[in-house]
Protein backbone atom coordinates (compact mmCIF):
# COMPACT_ATOMS: atom_id res chain seq x y z
CA UNK A 1 0.00 0.00 0.00
CA UNK A 2 0.78 4.00 0.12
CA UNK A 3 2.02 5.05 3.06
CA UNK A 4 1.51 8.46 4.37
CA UNK A 5 2.53 10.31 7.05
CA UNK A 6 0.79 13.17 8.73
CA UNK A 7 1.85 16.97 8.04
CA UNK A 8 2.82 19.05 11.16
CA UNK A 9 -0.10 20.91 12.68
CA UNK A 10 1.56 24.45 11.93
CA UNK A 11 2.22 23.38 8.45
CA UNK A 12 -1.42 22.83 7.67
CA UNK A 13 -2.73 25.81 9.67
CA UNK A 14 -0.51 28.11 7.31
CA UNK A 15 -1.78 26.61 4.57
CA UNK A 16 -5.63 27.03 5.54
CA UNK A 17 -4.65 30.81 6.58
CA UNK A 18 -7.68 33.03 5.26
CA UNK A 19 -10.12 30.19 5.08
CA UNK A 20 -13.12 29.85 7.56
CA UNK A 21 -15.32 27.15 5.60
CA UNK A 22 -13.46 23.58 4.52
CA UNK A 23 -13.58 20.47 3.82
CA UNK A 24 -11.21 17.81 5.67
CA UNK A 25 -11.85 14.77 3.38
CA UNK A 26 -10.04 11.45 4.26
CA UNK A 27 -9.75 8.37 2.16
CA UNK A 28 -10.91 4.37 3.43
CA UNK A 29 -8.22 3.25 1.13
CA UNK A 30 -4.20 2.89 1.73
CA UNK A 31 -4.00 6.10 4.25
CA UNK A 32 -6.44 4.66 6.72
CA UNK A 33 -4.86 1.07 6.62
CA UNK A 34 -1.57 3.08 7.39
CA UNK A 35 -3.50 5.35 10.54
CA UNK A 36 -2.58 8.36 8.50
CA UNK A 37 -6.27 9.58 6.49
CA UNK A 38 -9.04 7.80 7.41
CA UNK A 39 -12.33 8.35 8.92
CA UNK A 40 -10.42 8.83 12.98
CA UNK A 41 -7.39 10.82 11.73
CA UNK A 42 -9.80 12.96 10.03
CA UNK A 43 -11.84 13.32 13.70
CA UNK A 44 -8.23 14.41 15.35
CA UNK A 45 -7.78 17.04 12.81
CA UNK A 46 -10.36 18.61 12.22
CA UNK A 47 -10.57 19.43 16.26
CA UNK A 48 -7.13 20.20 16.60
CA UNK A 49 -7.56 22.62 13.48
CA UNK A 50 -10.85 23.84 15.50
CA UNK A 51 -8.60 24.36 18.94
CA UNK A 52 -5.98 25.79 17.38
CA UNK A 53 -8.21 28.75 15.24
CA UNK A 54 -9.98 28.94 18.61
CA UNK A 55 -6.60 29.97 20.51
CA UNK A 56 -6.11 32.72 17.08
CA UNK A 57 -9.71 34.21 17.87
CA UNK A 58 -10.55 32.66 14.59
CA UNK A 59 -13.39 31.06 13.31
CA UNK A 60 -13.65 28.21 11.00
CA UNK A 61 -15.77 25.50 9.93
CA UNK A 62 -15.03 22.27 8.87
CA UNK A 63 -17.04 19.69 6.94
CA UNK A 64 -15.40 16.21 7.79
CA UNK A 65 -15.77 13.77 5.36
CA UNK A 66 -14.11 10.31 4.38
CA UNK A 67 -14.86 8.79 0.81
CA UNK A 68 -14.37 4.93 -0.12
CA UNK A 69 -11.32 6.50 -2.29
CA UNK A 70 -10.15 9.63 -3.25
CA UNK A 71 -8.39 8.21 -6.87
CA UNK A 72 -11.72 7.39 -8.37
CA UNK A 73 -14.08 9.79 -9.62
CA UNK A 74 -17.00 7.87 -8.67
CA UNK A 75 -16.19 8.25 -4.90
CA UNK A 76 -15.70 11.91 -5.29
CA UNK A 77 -19.11 13.03 -7.01
CA UNK A 78 -20.78 12.97 -3.33
CA UNK A 79 -18.66 15.80 -2.57
CA UNK A 80 -20.26 17.85 -5.06
CA UNK A 81 -23.16 18.30 -2.87
CA UNK A 82 -21.71 20.39 -0.94
CA UNK A 83 -18.79 20.87 -2.03
CA UNK A 84 -19.87 24.87 -2.95
CA UNK A 85 -19.87 25.79 0.25
CA UNK A 86 -16.66 25.66 1.03
CA UNK A 87 -13.93 27.49 -0.25
CA UNK A 88 -10.98 24.88 0.00
CA UNK A 89 -10.41 21.05 0.22
CA UNK A 90 -7.97 19.42 3.09
CA UNK A 91 -7.16 16.03 1.89
CA UNK A 92 -5.44 13.35 3.99
CA UNK A 93 -5.14 11.14 0.78
CA UNK A 94 -1.87 9.89 -0.71
CA UNK A 95 -0.65 12.40 -3.04
CA UNK A 96 -2.98 11.14 -5.78
CA UNK A 97 -5.66 10.98 -4.38
CA UNK A 98 -4.64 14.43 -3.39
CA UNK A 99 -4.19 15.15 -7.12
CA UNK A 100 -7.21 13.82 -8.20
CA UNK A 101 -9.70 15.94 -5.99
CA UNK A 102 -7.84 18.74 -7.30
CA UNK A 103 -8.76 18.06 -11.39
CA UNK A 104 -11.86 17.46 -10.52
CA UNK A 105 -12.91 20.13 -8.01
CA UNK A 106 -11.17 22.82 -10.20
CA UNK A 107 -13.22 26.22 -8.21
CA UNK A 108 -11.44 25.06 -5.03
CA UNK A 109 -7.83 25.26 -3.69
CA UNK A 110 -7.02 21.70 -2.67
CA UNK A 111 -4.36 21.19 -0.41
CA UNK A 112 -2.32 18.19 1.34
CA UNK A 113 -2.83 17.32 5.03
CA UNK A 114 -0.12 14.60 3.94
CA UNK A 115 3.12 13.70 2.88
CA UNK A 116 3.11 10.71 1.03
CA UNK A 117 6.33 8.46 1.78
CA UNK A 118 6.22 5.30 -0.59
CA UNK A 119 4.79 1.94 -1.51
CA UNK A 120 5.56 -0.45 1.41
CA UNK A 121 4.16 -2.96 4.03
CA UNK A 122 3.00 -2.99 7.65
CA UNK A 123 6.37 -4.93 9.07
CA UNK A 124 4.66 -4.68 12.92
CA UNK A 125 2.12 -2.65 14.20
CA UNK A 126 3.02 0.88 13.94
CA UNK A 127 6.18 0.43 11.38
CA UNK A 128 5.74 0.78 8.17
CA UNK A 129 8.86 0.15 5.75
CA UNK A 130 9.65 0.73 1.52
CA UNK A 131 9.43 -2.47 -0.47
CA UNK A 132 9.00 -0.78 -4.02
CA UNK A 133 9.31 2.84 -5.99
CA UNK A 134 7.40 1.43 -9.14
CA UNK A 135 10.42 1.24 -11.25
CA UNK A 136 8.07 -0.39 -13.85
CA UNK A 137 10.66 -3.30 -14.69
CA UNK A 138 10.17 -6.21 -11.89
CA UNK A 139 13.91 -7.82 -11.13
CA UNK A 140 12.46 -9.52 -8.36
CA UNK A 141 12.94 -13.01 -9.76
CA UNK A 142 16.74 -12.83 -10.03
CA UNK A 143 17.14 -11.01 -6.59
CA UNK A 144 15.38 -13.55 -4.23
CA UNK A 145 12.76 -11.43 -4.08
CA UNK A 146 13.96 -8.29 -2.57
CA UNK A 147 14.26 -5.31 -4.37
CA UNK A 148 17.57 -3.43 -5.15
CA UNK A 149 15.94 -0.74 -6.20
CA UNK A 150 14.04 0.20 -3.33
CA UNK A 151 16.07 -2.05 -0.60
CA UNK A 152 19.57 -0.27 -1.41
CA UNK A 153 20.36 3.31 -0.93
CA UNK A 154 22.48 3.60 -4.31
CA UNK A 155 19.47 1.37 -6.35
CA UNK A 156 22.70 -0.42 -7.85
CA UNK A 157 22.11 -3.88 -9.42
CA UNK A 158 24.94 -5.50 -8.32
CA UNK A 159 25.61 -4.82 -4.59
CA UNK A 160 26.63 -5.42 -1.86
CA UNK A 161 28.95 -2.29 -2.49
CA UNK A 162 31.96 -1.62 -0.56
CA UNK A 163 30.02 0.38 2.09
CA UNK A 164 28.08 -2.81 3.22
CA UNK A 165 29.24 -3.72 7.40
CA UNK A 166 27.59 -6.22 8.95
CA UNK A 167 24.62 -6.35 7.38
CA UNK A 168 24.22 -3.20 7.53
CA UNK A 169 24.15 -0.13 4.95
CA UNK A 170 27.08 3.03 4.84
CA UNK A 171 24.58 5.27 5.20
CA UNK A 172 23.36 4.11 8.95
CA UNK A 173 23.38 1.14 11.35
CA UNK A 174 19.89 0.79 11.81
CA UNK A 175 19.30 0.67 7.67
CA UNK A 176 19.76 -3.05 5.97
CA UNK A 177 22.18 -3.68 3.72
CA UNK A 178 19.50 -4.34 0.64
CA UNK A 179 22.33 -6.52 -0.81
CA UNK A 180 23.21 -8.34 2.25
CA UNK A 181 19.19 -9.42 2.78
CA UNK A 182 19.33 -10.10 -1.41
CA UNK A 183 22.95 -12.28 -0.53
CA UNK A 184 20.95 -14.42 2.45
CA UNK A 185 17.73 -15.18 0.06
CA UNK A 186 19.68 -16.91 -2.15
CA UNK A 187 22.05 -18.73 0.07
CA UNK A 188 18.56 -20.05 1.32
CA UNK A 189 17.08 -20.53 -1.53
CA UNK A 190 20.57 -22.62 -3.15
CA UNK A 191 21.14 -19.41 -5.64
CA UNK A 192 23.78 -17.72 -4.89
CA UNK A 193 24.77 -18.13 -8.60
CA UNK A 194 22.77 -16.01 -9.62
CA UNK A 195 24.71 -13.29 -7.99
CA UNK A 196 27.90 -14.40 -10.81
CA UNK A 197 25.63 -12.89 -13.10
CA UNK A 198 25.96 -9.16 -13.95
CA UNK A 199 22.41 -7.34 -13.94
CA UNK A 200 22.44 -5.36 -16.96
CA UNK A 201 21.82 -1.41 -17.27
CA UNK A 202 18.93 -0.54 -16.56
CA UNK A 203 15.95 0.59 -18.80
CA UNK A 204 15.09 3.54 -16.80
CA UNK A 205 12.58 4.68 -19.30
CA UNK A 206 10.20 2.78 -18.10
CA UNK A 207 10.33 4.45 -14.36
CA UNK A 208 9.54 7.79 -13.93
CA UNK A 209 12.42 9.08 -15.78
CA UNK A 210 10.57 8.39 -18.86
CA UNK A 211 7.93 10.80 -17.77
CA UNK A 212 4.82 10.49 -16.66
CA UNK A 213 3.49 7.07 -17.38
CA UNK A 214 -0.08 5.57 -18.03
CA UNK A 215 -1.50 2.17 -18.53
CA UNK A 216 -4.42 1.69 -20.69
CA UNK A 217 -6.73 -1.82 -21.07
CA UNK A 218 -8.36 -1.31 -24.08
CA UNK A 219 -11.02 -4.44 -23.58
CA UNK A 220 -11.87 -2.65 -20.28
CA UNK A 221 -12.54 1.15 -21.73
CA UNK A 222 -16.08 2.25 -22.23
CA UNK B 1 48.98 -1.92 -25.23
CA UNK B 2 44.93 -0.55 -24.58
CA UNK B 3 45.04 2.47 -23.20
CA UNK B 4 49.15 2.86 -23.43
CA UNK B 5 49.31 4.71 -19.62
CA UNK B 6 52.28 4.89 -17.29
CA UNK B 7 50.56 2.27 -15.48
CA UNK B 8 49.34 0.26 -17.79
CA UNK B 9 53.25 -0.38 -19.18
CA UNK B 10 54.28 -0.83 -15.61
CA UNK B 11 52.13 -3.27 -15.12
CA UNK B 12 51.65 -5.06 -18.07
CA UNK B 13 55.51 -5.38 -17.97
CA UNK B 14 55.60 -7.32 -14.42
CA UNK B 15 56.16 -4.58 -12.47
CA UNK B 16 55.37 -3.71 -9.13
CA UNK B 17 53.08 -0.66 -9.52
CA UNK B 18 53.31 2.48 -6.67
CA UNK B 19 49.78 5.00 -6.98
CA UNK B 20 49.24 7.34 -4.86
CA UNK B 21 46.50 9.41 -4.20
CA UNK B 22 45.17 13.51 -4.10
CA UNK B 23 42.25 14.68 -3.00
CA UNK B 24 41.10 17.86 -4.61
CA UNK B 25 40.26 21.39 -2.48
CA UNK B 26 37.07 22.44 -1.67
CA UNK B 27 37.32 25.19 -3.99
CA UNK B 28 39.44 26.49 -6.92
CA UNK B 29 42.85 26.80 -5.43
CA UNK B 30 45.30 25.14 -7.91
CA UNK B 31 48.18 25.63 -5.50
CA UNK B 32 46.96 22.94 -3.21
CA UNK B 33 46.81 20.86 -5.77
CA UNK B 34 50.62 21.88 -6.79
CA UNK B 35 51.55 21.22 -3.42
CA UNK B 36 50.14 17.98 -2.95
CA UNK B 37 51.30 16.77 -6.64
CA UNK B 38 54.93 18.20 -6.17
CA UNK B 39 55.29 15.77 -2.59
CA UNK B 40 54.01 12.66 -5.20
CA UNK B 41 56.32 13.39 -7.87
CA UNK B 42 58.78 10.62 -8.50
CA UNK B 43 57.81 8.74 -5.67
CA UNK B 44 53.97 6.92 -7.55
CA UNK B 45 53.73 5.62 -11.20
CA UNK B 46 49.91 7.47 -11.19
CA UNK B 47 47.91 8.91 -9.08
CA UNK B 48 44.67 8.88 -8.47
CA UNK B 49 42.35 12.25 -8.24
CA UNK B 50 39.23 10.99 -6.19
CA UNK B 51 35.72 12.50 -7.24
CA UNK B 52 34.21 14.57 -4.86
CA UNK B 53 35.20 11.82 -1.98
CA UNK B 54 32.60 11.16 1.05
CA UNK B 55 30.09 13.27 -0.88
CA UNK B 56 32.11 16.78 -0.21
CA UNK B 57 32.01 19.13 -3.28
CA UNK B 58 35.40 19.67 -4.39
CA UNK B 59 37.38 20.72 -7.45
CA UNK B 60 36.48 18.31 -10.22
CA UNK B 61 38.35 14.63 -10.55
CA UNK B 62 38.90 15.61 -14.62
CA UNK B 63 39.84 19.50 -13.87
CA UNK B 64 42.43 18.22 -11.46
CA UNK B 65 43.41 15.38 -13.46
CA UNK B 66 44.17 17.67 -16.69
CA UNK B 67 46.32 19.86 -14.31
CA UNK B 68 48.26 17.28 -13.31
CA UNK B 69 49.15 16.08 -16.82
CA UNK B 70 49.60 20.01 -17.46
CA UNK B 71 52.18 19.47 -14.55
CA UNK B 72 53.52 16.22 -16.00
CA UNK B 73 52.22 13.96 -13.84
CA UNK B 74 49.51 10.49 -14.87
CA UNK B 75 46.67 10.65 -13.48
CA UNK B 76 44.07 7.53 -12.76
CA UNK B 77 40.86 9.65 -12.71
CA UNK B 78 38.07 8.29 -10.24
CA UNK B 79 34.51 8.43 -11.61
CA UNK B 80 31.51 7.78 -9.02
CA UNK B 81 27.84 6.52 -10.29
CA UNK B 82 26.35 9.23 -7.37
CA UNK B 83 26.36 12.51 -9.79
CA UNK B 84 25.70 11.93 -13.19
CA UNK B 85 23.92 9.80 -15.81
CA UNK B 86 25.11 7.66 -18.46
CA UNK B 87 24.66 10.77 -20.48
CA UNK B 88 27.46 13.33 -18.34
CA UNK B 89 29.63 9.90 -17.55
CA UNK B 90 30.35 8.99 -21.52
CA UNK B 91 30.53 12.62 -22.33
CA UNK B 92 32.85 13.06 -19.27
CA UNK B 93 35.00 10.06 -20.49
CA UNK B 94 35.06 11.60 -24.11
CA UNK B 95 36.12 15.18 -22.68
CA UNK B 96 38.75 13.25 -19.70
CA UNK B 97 40.09 11.26 -23.06
CA UNK B 98 40.84 14.62 -25.16
CA UNK B 99 42.37 16.10 -22.06
CA UNK B 100 45.17 13.20 -21.83
CA UNK B 101 43.46 11.22 -19.03
CA UNK B 102 43.90 7.39 -20.12
CA UNK B 103 43.46 5.89 -16.50
CA UNK B 104 40.02 5.71 -14.94
CA UNK B 105 38.63 4.34 -11.72
CA UNK B 106 35.30 3.14 -12.17
CA UNK B 107 32.89 3.22 -8.35
CA UNK B 108 29.93 3.47 -7.36
CA UNK B 109 30.52 6.58 -4.56
CA UNK B 110 29.94 7.13 -1.38
CA UNK B 111 26.60 7.89 -0.38
CA UNK B 112 25.89 11.36 -0.19
CA UNK B 113 24.35 11.18 3.26
CA UNK B 114 27.47 11.75 4.84
CA UNK B 115 28.61 14.88 2.48
CA UNK B 116 28.07 18.29 2.45
CA UNK B 117 25.23 18.44 0.74
CA UNK B 118 22.87 15.07 2.62
CA UNK B 119 20.02 17.16 0.83
CA UNK B 120 21.25 16.05 -2.70
CA UNK B 121 19.25 13.88 -5.25
CA UNK B 122 21.59 10.95 -6.14
CA UNK B 123 21.67 9.54 -9.44
CA UNK B 124 23.31 6.09 -9.57
CA UNK B 125 21.76 5.50 -13.00
CA UNK B 126 25.02 2.89 -13.67
CA UNK B 127 26.52 1.37 -10.78
CA UNK B 128 30.23 0.52 -11.07
CA UNK B 129 30.01 -2.49 -12.47
CA UNK B 130 27.70 -1.16 -15.53
CA UNK B 131 30.49 1.65 -15.59
CA UNK B 132 33.04 -0.85 -16.12
CA UNK B 133 31.34 -2.21 -19.14
CA UNK B 134 30.64 0.72 -20.43
CA UNK B 135 34.37 1.92 -20.54
CA UNK B 136 35.22 -1.23 -21.88
CA UNK B 137 32.60 -0.83 -24.76
CA UNK B 138 33.38 2.60 -25.54
CA UNK B 139 37.22 1.52 -25.86
CA UNK B 140 37.25 -2.03 -27.79
CA UNK B 141 33.80 -1.62 -29.56
CA UNK B 142 33.86 1.88 -30.28
CA UNK B 143 30.60 2.02 -29.42
CA UNK B 144 28.10 4.45 -26.69
CA UNK B 145 26.10 2.24 -24.47
CA UNK B 146 22.88 3.00 -26.63
CA UNK B 147 24.83 1.78 -29.66
CA UNK B 148 25.80 4.72 -31.46
CA UNK B 149 29.35 5.09 -33.38
CA UNK B 150 31.63 6.73 -31.13
CA UNK B 151 34.16 9.22 -33.38
CA UNK B 152 37.39 8.47 -31.64
CA UNK B 153 36.98 6.16 -29.04
CA UNK B 154 38.79 7.29 -25.76
CA UNK B 155 41.35 4.27 -25.07
CA UNK B 156 41.00 3.82 -21.47
CA UNK B 157 43.04 1.83 -19.13
CA UNK B 158 40.11 0.54 -16.99
CA UNK B 159 40.25 0.24 -13.04
CA UNK B 160 37.96 -0.51 -10.07
CA UNK B 161 37.91 -0.92 -6.09
CA UNK B 162 37.32 -4.17 -4.16
CA UNK B 163 36.94 -3.99 -0.45
CA UNK B 164 37.86 -7.27 1.08
CA UNK B 165 36.77 -6.26 4.33
CA UNK B 166 33.12 -5.23 3.76
CA UNK B 167 30.92 -7.80 4.06
CA UNK B 168 29.49 -10.53 3.27
CA UNK B 169 33.70 -11.90 2.80
CA UNK B 170 32.31 -14.70 0.83
CA UNK B 171 30.89 -12.48 -1.92
CA UNK B 172 34.14 -10.37 -2.27
CA UNK B 173 35.35 -12.37 -4.11
CA UNK B 174 32.33 -13.16 -6.86
CA UNK B 175 32.18 -9.33 -6.58
CA UNK B 176 35.44 -9.26 -8.31
CA UNK B 177 35.32 -11.82 -10.48
CA UNK B 178 32.38 -9.67 -11.82
CA UNK B 179 34.36 -6.94 -11.85
CA UNK B 180 36.74 -8.84 -14.57
CA UNK B 181 34.03 -10.66 -16.12
CA UNK B 182 32.81 -6.83 -17.08
CA UNK B 183 36.23 -5.78 -18.30
CA UNK B 184 38.32 -4.59 -15.57
CA UNK B 185 42.00 -4.23 -16.26
CA UNK B 186 43.28 -3.05 -12.73
CA UNK B 187 41.77 -3.26 -9.60
CA UNK B 188 42.77 -0.87 -6.20
CA UNK B 189 41.92 -2.43 -2.63
CA UNK B 190 40.54 -0.63 0.71
CA UNK B 191 42.99 -0.04 3.00
CA UNK B 192 44.49 -3.18 4.26
CA UNK B 193 45.12 -3.13 8.11
CA UNK B 194 44.47 -6.81 8.40
CA UNK B 195 46.98 -8.46 6.01
CA UNK B 196 45.02 -12.14 7.52
CA UNK B 197 42.30 -11.76 6.40
CA UNK B 198 43.26 -9.94 3.02
CA UNK B 199 45.89 -13.29 2.86
CA UNK B 200 42.41 -15.34 2.92
CA UNK B 201 40.60 -12.68 0.65
CA UNK B 202 44.09 -13.40 -1.92
CA UNK B 203 43.98 -17.16 -1.39
CA UNK B 204 40.12 -17.11 -2.73
CA UNK B 205 41.15 -14.65 -5.58
CA UNK B 206 43.67 -17.12 -6.61
CA UNK B 207 41.65 -20.01 -6.48
CA UNK B 208 39.00 -18.05 -9.20
CA UNK B 209 42.57 -17.35 -11.30
CA UNK B 210 41.58 -13.77 -11.12
CA UNK B 211 44.88 -12.43 -10.36
CA UNK B 212 46.00 -13.51 -13.58
CA UNK B 213 43.09 -11.54 -15.00
CA UNK B 214 43.20 -8.52 -13.76
CA UNK B 215 46.12 -6.38 -11.82
CA UNK B 216 45.26 -6.01 -8.44
CA UNK B 217 47.52 -3.26 -6.56
CA UNK B 218 46.91 -3.56 -2.18
CA UNK B 219 45.65 -0.07 -0.67
CA UNK B 220 47.28 0.95 2.02
CA UNK B 221 47.17 4.24 4.51
CA UNK B 222 50.08 5.00 7.00
CA UNK B 223 48.20 5.89 10.30
CA UNK B 224 49.44 9.22 12.54
CA UNK B 225 47.81 8.65 15.39
CA UNK B 226 46.01 5.81 17.48
CA UNK B 227 42.92 8.28 17.37
CA UNK B 228 42.81 7.89 13.39
CA UNK B 229 43.49 3.89 14.04
CA UNK B 230 40.03 3.58 16.23
CA UNK B 231 38.46 6.15 13.94
CA UNK B 232 38.99 3.69 10.92
CA UNK B 233 37.86 1.02 13.04
CA UNK B 234 34.34 2.48 14.54
CA UNK B 235 33.65 4.83 11.83
CA UNK B 236 34.72 4.21 8.26
CA UNK B 237 32.49 1.56 6.55
CA UNK B 238 34.09 -1.70 5.36
CA UNK B 239 37.53 -0.96 7.00
CA UNK B 240 39.01 -3.05 9.74
CA UNK B 241 41.62 -2.62 11.88
CA UNK B 242 43.50 -5.41 13.82
CA UNK B 243 43.66 -4.90 18.08
CA UNK B 244 47.55 -5.47 17.03
CA UNK B 245 47.89 -2.45 15.36
CA UNK B 246 45.71 -0.06 17.66
CA UNK B 247 47.92 -1.13 20.43
CA UNK B 248 51.07 -0.35 18.48
CA UNK B 249 50.15 2.65 17.89
CA UNK B 250 49.22 3.25 20.96
CA UNK B 251 52.37 1.89 22.93
CA UNK B 252 54.41 4.15 20.45
CA UNK B 253 52.85 7.66 22.28
CA UNK B 254 52.16 10.81 21.26
CA UNK B 255 55.36 11.89 20.11
CA UNK B 256 56.93 8.92 17.88
CA UNK B 257 52.79 7.91 16.51
CA UNK B 258 53.61 9.19 13.21
CA UNK B 259 56.85 7.35 13.04
CA UNK B 260 55.28 4.06 14.54
CA UNK B 261 52.37 4.71 11.42
CA UNK B 262 55.44 4.72 8.91
CA UNK B 263 56.89 1.47 10.55
CA UNK B 264 53.99 -0.51 10.04
CA UNK B 265 53.38 0.80 7.04
CA UNK B 266 56.37 0.00 5.47
CA UNK B 267 56.23 -3.24 7.16
CA UNK B 268 52.48 -4.04 5.66
CA UNK B 269 54.01 -3.19 2.41
CA UNK B 270 56.98 -5.83 2.71
CA UNK B 271 54.49 -8.34 3.38
CA UNK B 272 52.15 -7.36 0.80
CA UNK B 273 54.64 -7.66 -1.90
CA UNK B 274 55.15 -11.22 -0.89
CA UNK B 275 51.56 -12.37 -1.77
CA UNK B 276 51.30 -13.87 -5.44
CA UNK B 277 48.57 -11.84 -7.83
CA UNK B 278 49.20 -8.11 -5.45
CA UNK B 279 51.10 -6.03 -8.57
CA UNK B 280 51.59 -3.23 -6.98
CA UNK B 281 49.95 -0.87 -4.11
CA UNK B 282 48.01 1.98 -3.46
CA UNK B 283 49.45 4.20 -1.47
CA UNK B 284 46.49 7.04 0.50
CA UNK B 285 48.40 8.97 2.80
CA UNK B 286 45.39 10.72 3.11
CA UNK B 287 46.21 14.74 3.74
CA UNK B 288 49.53 12.97 4.93
CA UNK B 289 51.32 13.67 1.36
CA UNK B 290 54.52 14.20 3.21
CA UNK B 291 54.85 10.67 4.09
CA UNK B 292 54.84 8.94 0.85
CA UNK B 293 58.36 9.82 -0.56
CA UNK B 294 59.92 8.00 3.09
CA UNK B 295 57.31 5.05 2.79
CA UNK B 296 58.12 4.34 -0.50
CA UNK B 297 61.45 4.71 -0.11
CA UNK B 298 61.90 2.64 2.86
CA UNK B 299 60.04 -0.39 0.94
CA UNK B 300 62.45 -0.30 -1.49
CA UNK B 301 60.28 0.76 -4.22
CA UNK B 302 62.57 3.59 -5.42
CA UNK B 303 63.32 4.78 -8.02
CA UNK B 304 59.98 4.40 -9.50
CA UNK B 305 60.61 2.91 -13.47
CA UNK B 306 61.26 5.68 -16.04
CA UNK B 307 58.83 4.95 -18.58
CA UNK B 308 59.23 5.88 -22.36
Amino acid sequence: MIIAEGKPIQDILTMIEGFSKIIVAGCKGCVTVCSTGGEKEVGILASALRLARQVQGKSLEIKEVTLERQCDVEYLEPMREYADQYQAILSLACGAGIQFVAEKFRQHPVLPAVDTKFIGVTEEQGVWTERCQACGDCVLDRTGGICPVSRCSKSIFNGPCGGSKKGKCEIDPEVDCGWQLIYDRLRELGQLAKLETILPVKDWSRSRDGGPRKRIREDLKT
Amino acid sequence: MKAGSNLEKILTGGGFAVTGELGPPKGADVAVIERKANLLRGNVDAINVTDNQTAIVRMSSIAVSALLIRMGLEPNMQMVCRDRNRIAMQSDIFGAYALGIRNILCLSGDHQKFGNHPMAKNVFDLDSIQLIQTVKKMRDEHKMLGGDEIEGAPQMFIGAAANPFADPFEYRVIRLAKKAAAGVDFIQTQCIYDLDKFERFMQMVRDRGLHEKVHILAGVTPLKSVGMARYMKEKVAGMEVPEEIITRMKSAGKEKAREEGLNICVEQIQRLRQIEGVHGIHLMAIEWEEAVHAIVERAGLLPRPEIK
